[in-house]
Order: structure tokens, then C-alpha cells, then sequence
């Protein structure tokens, strides 16, 4: 059944009979003098975002500073049929932000206004292009803090964490974004406002606040975002544990839980990660170790006392060769620091690198990583290990060199292989990063025909058109079906209507 | 980052040196996060991640047109994207070859512009026609452009000198601008040294470090004064007279540092280059290891709130020569409060001859800079730099003094040695 899907479920939409001309004309009015580049010399440097291995020149980059512009400029675009492609710090993982050759991009950094800390409510209200880390040292005065704290906390903008449903190493005490955010403004494609969510912590109707986090951009334009803030634990202590393989360490984590325990943080680091992050954070890693596991206890003392005190006893039964706490909170934020910087290490190690993001259930680790090594060997590629332990989200970096001739390929096929196994131990395909344009093919294998004709009729409930970062996050049903994925159940062909190659 | 640079940079030293960076950079943004010009203007090519692919973009034989030349000019070469990098991209050095060669490959720079730029070079460099313009603009402040007169701080008269009576003696280096700004900063760490057995001694004629020359990309020109500066100094390190160099502007210190960097193609050069620079030290480093002994001389006064400064890091100091914690230490110790500072990591805008040429962008910075430096009410504000003091101290009623004259400050008697 296919008659109430829009045409873009059915294929990706080419886009290539905008006026550009036209176009420039019509945003020029709207925007400030250097605010709008039309330029290839000024637009190239926005090919991609942070998965700099995908990149497409935007046709103009415009760069509004009110939602007045915002809402004229979507107008325009909706009214001439350009695709718009929003994009916050640009450090997407997933290439969320990588634009349209056709398109707009609307870079959204100038709305960078705090707009009020209400530390009574505990809440702030901000601007999207404020960058998440700015708001909890916005709140440091009032003892509270925003709590997801994604690898890029220090560049990442709130408005593509939202985007993104972004998590970070906390998420597994405190909750993704969807979990803290409480109010979210935004702008259709065709110019209208909408607020979803309230800054009450319940409220009738759908919940379109739900919805809109991790909606990759193609709903709307975010403006305006409320959070929730939290006091900052009276105090954190972060325990660093050495394991000499893998395996053992992975049963570790899944001791930990089983133990009742909900640490603050706890996340695995292997042996070629820890190697990268300690030449430049000097976070007093083992480098013997095959990994090692960082688990933080947060609370009042007497709470963080006595969780560590389990926590280390578990981690000496699952067989930790080195247990170390940390004894300041200089040495806790070096803890992490190692932690923090283990992506962009990689740079340290290769050229390029491919960061990948799936989640499995905690019980299977050992068993992901024995699969990952025996990947190394298939596609001749090395693969540093980082993870979110705790929620079983899996960071695989897989190092290449895009100019040694047919890396780039097998990092490619090695990424796969890696998120269908994902799937396959019942997992998913992201944990954290968004699909963007990296995982949309992996869709294919996450879900069935009727979920991914479900997300278009929603996508389709706000933009008509599929103006608002098309070809991201939820696959065409021709690139399903190209793409050989589809699962044939009773010989039955799906889309029988569509033309295969 | 994968890059195919052009035929006719491919081979020389600076495509070799251009290529490695750009390799290690993973596009991962962290950077704009802490960079000035970024955080105010909000724009991916005013960020050093932009400005790293306009660089590659015309590395690999793209057109250049004015605008990427202006987007490189308005970064402060300040380096806190280099602090924040955690893939190691040496961002600054990336910037003067693209400065470089953006001179050659963008459309000449209009003539009013040029002008400017050679006057900011040839004037402030030389110490004697600096020093002359200096004491004339105070006269005529109240005709000169703002961005000038922001320039233009009260003096404060050079002390007394202490004569070299200890068997262990550093040579202190003089400079361009500072003698004319701070006429009395040598002579305070003069003193300090003095109390715990080391002679300090200038050379009359030392000159410009040629940092600033080099900043505004006449690169061969900032190399020749470099050069000129290591043959004052060699003869006066070969005949023993002095264990080593001192130097009191963290700007020129971080400089200096690079100078190996600086001959990298004439070995000669080079090698006595490594020479000099092995014993050169920024003042907090040779002070810091009398800290103890400094501490015991120095006499604080009782009233806790004359005691009350805001520590500005000058991004020479934090982000080039990566000394952090090492001035507030002595700071402290000596018996001063610091007031805690929000966004210690930006840069003040003062950046060279910066606050001239993009005077807009600058006076941001120092309004923020100030801002956050007196938001805890202190007394007085502390840098290490010439530059950044003349810019600051230019625009607020507080004291602006570097900290070796705050901690000189606290000697029992100024006068004497």
C-alpha cells in the first residue's frame, strides 16, 4: 500500500530545477551583508561536518541571526522548492548536517544568546546555537548543571543535540537529550511556529517534544530550546580499572549492573584507544592494560563513598589487575579528559577514521569485540575501541587513509559488517550519533516496511515536500529495495511498483 | 583530512610542512569552540576549521579572492585552538603559510591597506623611532583614532636598576615597544632577581624578537630581525659573561621559541638558532624556582583587599609556550588573592598589531576581557605581556601592570637593590 505515502518515501527527490538566481535574489533581501554566500571559495569549507569521509558543496550557506529571518528565509525556500539542511557547531558524527548540493544551509551559530537560568524552575532557556557546555557553566553560579555531556560537549551546539537526541558518557544515569529537554521551539519549512512540550513536567496532547528529538533536522528549524537543569553532585569520584583482555573487562560492566548499580558514568576503553588519548591528555592511563574501565559514583559523599566501595569489589572479582581511584577532582576531569578526546585522537594514529555507533545488549560485549577483532584481520583495517559500556553503545573508530588507494572502501564495508552484527545480537544501529547519511542503508536492516512508511507519513505530517534535509535519517523505499536489504517474506517481493537495477 | 595540493606548492618545504597538518586534522570542530573570533562572529570560515580548508582549498590551486584573505587576517594567531586540538594540528604554523602564500595568491591588497601595514612594521620595530612616536602620541591623544589612543598608557617611570654584584647573571632582553610602555618591567625583575642571587643585565641595543614583522606576514623580514637579534646575544652567551636570557614580554618569549622553527631552511642559522634558544626563559619560569625564597623577602601589606588581582593569561603565555598555573602560583604565594575569571582561555584582542588592523573584532574581545577580568571586583589586573597591558590598560581604571612589577610591588623597599 503506497497511495498515502508522499512521493519521497518512494524515491529520493533530485531537486534540480531550482532557480539559484531566483533564489539569491530573494534571500538577499532577508539577510544581513555577509550573512548569505553564494561563493564556492566561501562554500566549501561547509562540505561536511564532523564525518568529514561524506561531503557535498551546499548550493548558499545563509546565515540568519533572528527567527524573523529564519521563518522568511524556510518561506522562500518552501516557496521556490529548495531543500534547506540546518546545522548547529557542525560536528555531527553521522553527516546530520552535511548539506545539499541543491540547498540551503542554514547555519543556525549566531543564535548564541543564553536567554534566561531560572534556578528556582531549574531550567534554562537558550538559543540553539549555544553550545552545551556554555550552558552548564551558565548555571555554575546557581550550584545546577545540564546534563548530557556528549564527547563534543565543548563545540556541539544544544540545537543539534536535539537534533541528534545526542547522549554522552552520563546518559546512562541521567538520560539522553529527549529525557532532559523540556520545551522546544521551532520552524516548519513553511514558515510556521511551534512549541512542543511545556516547561511542566507533563502535558496532554501528542508528545510531539518526544518526536522532535532525534528528528535529524526534518521537522523543523529549531529556535529555541528549554532544558532541564540539575544540581551538581556534591560530589564524583571516577574509578579507573585495568583488565588484561577485553572479554574479561566487558563482564565486568555486565557484573556491575547485575550488582544493582547505576554508576554515573561507565565506559571501556581498549588498549590502541587508551594508546591515543594518553600522548595527549597525559590522563595516567595503563598502556599495559587491553582495556581498562572508568566508572564514576556521584551523590553526597556518604552515597559516593559506598557505591565505590561495591563498585571496587566487583571490579577485583571480575579479575581487575589495577584499581585506582581518582583522589581529586583535578584527577577525576583528567580521567575523563582521556575519555573525551579519544575520536579526535584517532587523527593521531590515521589520516581518517570512521567513527561508528552501535548498541548491543550489555551481555553480549565480549562477544562484539572478539567479532571486531577477528573484522580487523578480515579488512585489513585497524579499529580502536571506545564505548559507552554501560548502555551497551559501542564507538568503534576504525582507522584508514582515504588517499592509500581503496581504504576508505573497506572502512566502509568493515562499518557495515559492524552495525549488521549490531542488529543481529539485537542491538541497534545507533546509540547515539544519528543516522544522518552514514547509516541510512543499516535502516534498511533495522526496521521493516511498515516502520519506515510510518516515518515518512510523519515526515510528511510537517513538510509536505520533503524540503527539510532530505536523503537523511530515514531511507527512500527504492534505496531498501536497491539496496538488497529488504527482507522477502513469502516470496513476496515488497514495492512490487518500484524499478530495481 | 585528505588533501591534493597543487603542483606548484607540492614540493617545497611549506607544501611538505602544510600537508602533514592538514593530514592530522579530523574535521571534528572542537576548535571553534575556543576561538575568539568564532565564538563572536558565529561563522565556520571565522573558525579555525573553516580557515584550515580555505587554506587547503588554496593550497590545492583554488581561486583566492580577497574574502579568504580576509577571513585569515582576522584570526588573532592566538592558539587556543591549538590547546584544545586533541589531534595535535599545528594550526599556527598552517596559518603562516597560508597568510604567505594567500599574499601571493589573493588580488593585491589596496594600497591604503598596505600602507598601514608597513607603517605598523617599520614604526613599532624599531625601539628608538617607536619610542620617539610614543611619547608625541601621548601629547596628541586627544587627536589621534580611538583604536590608537586605546594604545596609549600612563607611564610609569623605570626604578632603580640594581647593580650586577652576583657571580650568576641573565641577560634580560629589551625589545621593541616595551621599553617606551613599561619602562620600568625590567628594571622590577631586575630587582626580584637581584634578591635571590641573580644579576640581571640589558643590552642597549637589542632590538624587535621580529614577531611582529612576522605577524604581519613580511616573513622574511621578522626573520631578518630575529637574526639580527641572535647576533647581539651570540657574542655576549660565547664569551660567558651571562648563564642565560630572560625575557619579560611572553610574546617575544614564545617567539623566540620557534626560532628553530623559524631557519628551517638554513642549517647554519638553524643550529645557532637551537644554541640561543636553549638557554633563552620566559621571567615566570626563572622566577618560579625562587619561589620560596621570594616569598620569604616579599612583605604583602595587611589590607587583604589591596591583595584582591584578576590574572589575565596572555595567549603567548597559556596557548604558545603552554606555561598555565606557573605565574598565578607565584602570585599567590607571594600573598596575592586572584579573583576567579570566566573564559580565561580567549584571547584579549590585542594580538600584535591586531587591535589596529581589525579594530572592530578587537575592541569585542577587550570589552569581554574586561568584563570578565573586574566581574569579581579586584583591584588590579595582572598580564605578562606588553601588548596585551597597552591594549587593556587602555580602557579601564584599574591598574593593568604585568605581574613581575605587581610582585616587585611587595619588595620591602623599592628603591633599593
Amino acid at each position: 500500500m503506497t497511495d498515502s505515502l508522499p512521493g519521497f518515501a518512494l524515491q529520493d527527490q533530485a531537486f534540480e530545477v531550482v532557480d539559484r538566481v531566483a533564489l539569491i535574489e530573494a534571500l538577499s533581501q532577508i539577510l544581513r551583508e555577509g550573512c548569505l554566500l553564494t561563493e564556492l571559495e566561501d562554500l566549501r569549507p561547509w562540505e561536511c561536518d564532523g564525518l568529514a569521509a561524506m561531503r557535498e558543496t551546499p548550493s548558499l550557506v545563509a546565515l540568519p541571526e533572528t527567527e524573523a529571518q529564519v521563518i522568511a528565509v524556510l518561506r522562500v525556500c518552501s516557496r521556490l522548492g529548495v531543500p534547506v539542511v540546518a546545522r548547529g557547531a557542525g560536528t555531527s558524527l553521522s553527516g546530520g548536517a552535511m548539506p545539499h548540493r541543491h540547498g540551503v544551509l542554514l547555519a543556525m551559530a549566531k543564535f548564541r544568546q543564553i536567554l534566561r537560568v531560572d534556578p528556582v524552575a531549574r531550567i534554562a532557556v537558550v538559543q540553539p546555537g549555544v553550545r552545551n557546555k556554555a550552558i552548564s557553566e551558565a548555571a555554575l553560579q546557581h550550584g545546577l548543571y545540564y546534563a548530557p555531556d556528549p564527547s563534543s560537549q565543548i563545540a556541539c551546539t544544544i540545537g543539534g543535540n536535539v537534533a541528534e537526541n545526542a547522549g554522552g558518557v552520563h546518559c546512562l544515569k541521567y538520560g539522553l537529550t529527549v529525557h532532559n529537554v523540556m520545551r522546544v521551539r521551532g520552524i516548519t519549512i513553511d514558515g510556521e511556529v511551534l512549541e512542543c512540550g511545556s516547561h511542566a513536567l507533563d502535558g496532554p496532547g501528542f508528545d510531539l517534544l518526544a518526536l522532535v528529538n532525534g528528528s535529524e533536522g526534518m521537522l523543523l528549524v529549531i529556535t529555541e530550546v528549554s532544558v532541564r537543569l540539575l544540581p551538581i553532585p556534591q560530589q564524583a569520584r571516577c574509578v579507573l580499572a585495568a583488565f588484561g583482555s577485553v572479554v574479561q573487562a566487558g563482564e565486568a560492566v555486565a557484573a556491575i549492573i547485575a550488582e544493582g548499580i547505576i554508576p554515573a558514568g561507565l565506559e571501556m576503553m581498549d588498549q590502541p584507544a587508551t594508546a591515543a588519548v594518553e600522548a595527549f591528555v597525559h590522563a595516567g592511563y595503563p598502556l599495559d592494560a587491553a582495556a581498562i574501565l572508568l566508572v564514576e559514583c556521584d551523590g553526597s559523599p556518604e552515597e559516593v563513598a559506598e557505591e565505590l566501595a561495591r563498585v571496587q569489589s566487583v571490579l577485583e572479582r571480575a579479575g581487575a589487575a589495577a584499581v585506582r581511584v581518582s583522589r581529586n577532582e583535578e584527577e577525576r576531569l583528567r580521567f575523563w579528559a582521556g575519555r573525551k578526546a579519544a575520536f579526535p585522537a584517532a587523527g593521531r594514529l590515521a589520516p581518517d577514521y570512521y567513527c561508528m555507533d552501535g548498541t548491543i545488549p550489555r551481555r553480549r560485549l565480549g562477544e562484539m569485540l572478539t567479532a571486531i577483532a577477528e573484522m580487523e584481520r578480515k579488512y585489513a583495517l585497524r579499529c580502536m575501541n571506545v564505548f559507552h559500556a554501560g548502555d551497551g553503545n559501542l564507538h568503534p573508530l576504525i582507522l584508514f587513509d582515504s588517499a592509500a588507494p581503496g581504504e576508505q572502501a573497506r572502512a566502509e564495508a568493515f562499518g557495515t559488517e559492524i552495525l549488521e552484527r549490531s542488529v543481529a545480537l539485537g542491538g541497534s544501529i545507533t546509540g547515539e550519533h544519528g543516522v544522518g547519511v552514514e547509516k541510512i542503508a543499516q535502516m534498511c536492516v533495522q526496521f521493516g516496511d511498515a516502520e519506515i512508511r510510518m516515518f515518512h507519513r510523519i515526515k510528511a505530517a510537517f513538510d509536505r515536500s520533503g524540503l527539510l534535509n532530505p536523503g537523511k535519517a530515514i531511507p527512500s523505499l527504492r534505496r531498501c529495495a536497491e539496496g538488497g536489504r529488504m527482507h522477502v517474506t513469502g516470496g513476496r517481493l515488497p514495492y512490487p511498483e518500484l524499478e530495481r537495477f | 583530512m585528505q588533501t591534493q595540493l597543487a603542483d606548484f606548492v607540492r614540493d617545497t618545504p611549506d607544501g611538505a610542512e602544510a600537508e602533514a597538518i592538514l593530514r592530522k586534522c579530523v574535521h571534528c570542530g572542537f576548535c571553534t569552540a575556543t576561538c575568539p573570533t568564532y565564538q563572536l562572529l558565529g561563522d565556520e570560515l571565522d573558525g579555525p576549521r573553516g580557515r584550515i580548508y580555505l587554506i587547503k582549498q588554496m593550497l590545492e590551486g583554488a581561486a583566492v579572492s580577497e574574502r579568504t584573505q580576509l577571513h585569515l587576517d582576522r584570526c588573532l594567531s592566538c592558539r587556543a585552538c591549538e590547546t584544545t586540538c586533541p589531534s595535535g594540528v599545528e594550526y599556527g604554523r598552517l596559518l603562516d603559510i597560508g597568510r604567505k602564500w594567500a599574499e601571493d595568491l589573493a588580488p593585491p591588497r589596496s594600497a591604503l591597506a598596505q600602507a598601514r601595514r608597513w607603517a605598523l612594521a617599520n614604526l613599532v620595530a624599531r625601539p628608538a623611532l617607536f619610542a620617539a612616536a610614543y611619547l608625541v602620541g601621548r601629547r596628541l591623544a586627544p587627536m589621534l583614532p580611538g583604536s590608537l589612543v586605546g594604545k596609549i598608557v600612563p607611564a610609569t617611570p623605570r626604578g632603580h636598576w640594581p647593580a650586577p654584584r652576583h657571580a650568576r647573571k641573565c641577560m634580560v632582553l629589551r625589545g621593541c615597544a616595551q621599553p617606551a610602555m613599561l619602562p620600568d618591567l625590567n628594571a622590577a625583575a631586575a630587582r626580584l632577581l637581584d634578591r635571590v642571587g641573580v644579576s640581571l643585565i640589558e643590552l642597549r641595543n637589542d632590538g624587535c624578537c621580529g614577531a611582529l614583522r612576522y605577524h604581519l606576514n613580511d616573513q622574511d623580514g621578522g626573520r631578518g630581525d630575529a637574526a639580527r637579534l641572535l647576533s647581539a646575544w651570540l657574542p655576549v652567551l660565547e664569551r660567558g659573561e651571562v648563564e642565560g636570557i630572560v625575557v619579560t614580554a611572553s610574546g617575544c618569549s614564545s617567539f623566540i621559541g620557534e626560532y628553530s622553527h623559524l631557519f628551517r631552511d638554513d642549517a647554519p642559522m638553524q643550529e645557532t638558532a637551537a644554541k640561543v634558544v636553549g638557554v633563552v626563559r620566559d621571567v615566570s619560569e626563572l622566577i618560579a624556582q625562587y619561589s620560596s625564597e621570594l616569598a620569604a623577602v616579599l612583605r604583602p601589606p595587611s589590607s587583604q583587599r589591596a591583595m584582591r588581582l584578576a590574572f589575565q593569561s596572555p595567549c603567548s603565555l597559556q596557548h604558545s609556550l603552554r606555561i598555565q598555573g606557573v605565574v598565578e602560583r607565584l602570585l599567590k604565594t607571594a600573598g596575592y588573592e586572584l579573583v576567579p575569571v570566566a573564559d580565561a582561555h580567549l584571547c584579549c584582542g590585542s594580538a600584535g598589531a591586531y587591535s589596529v588592523l581589525q579594530p572592530e573584532i578587537s575592541a569585542q574581545l577587550r570589552d569581554n576581557k574586561l568584563a570578565a577580568l573586574t566581574a569579581a571586583d579586584p583591584v588590579g589586573i595582572a598580564s605578562a605581556n606588553v601588548g596585551c597591558i597597552a591594549h587593556l590598560g587602555g580602557r579601564t581604571r584599574l591598574p593593568v601592570r604585568h605581574w613581575v612589577e605587581w610582585l616587585a610591588d611587595l619588595l620591602p623597599d623599592h628603591s633599593a637593590g
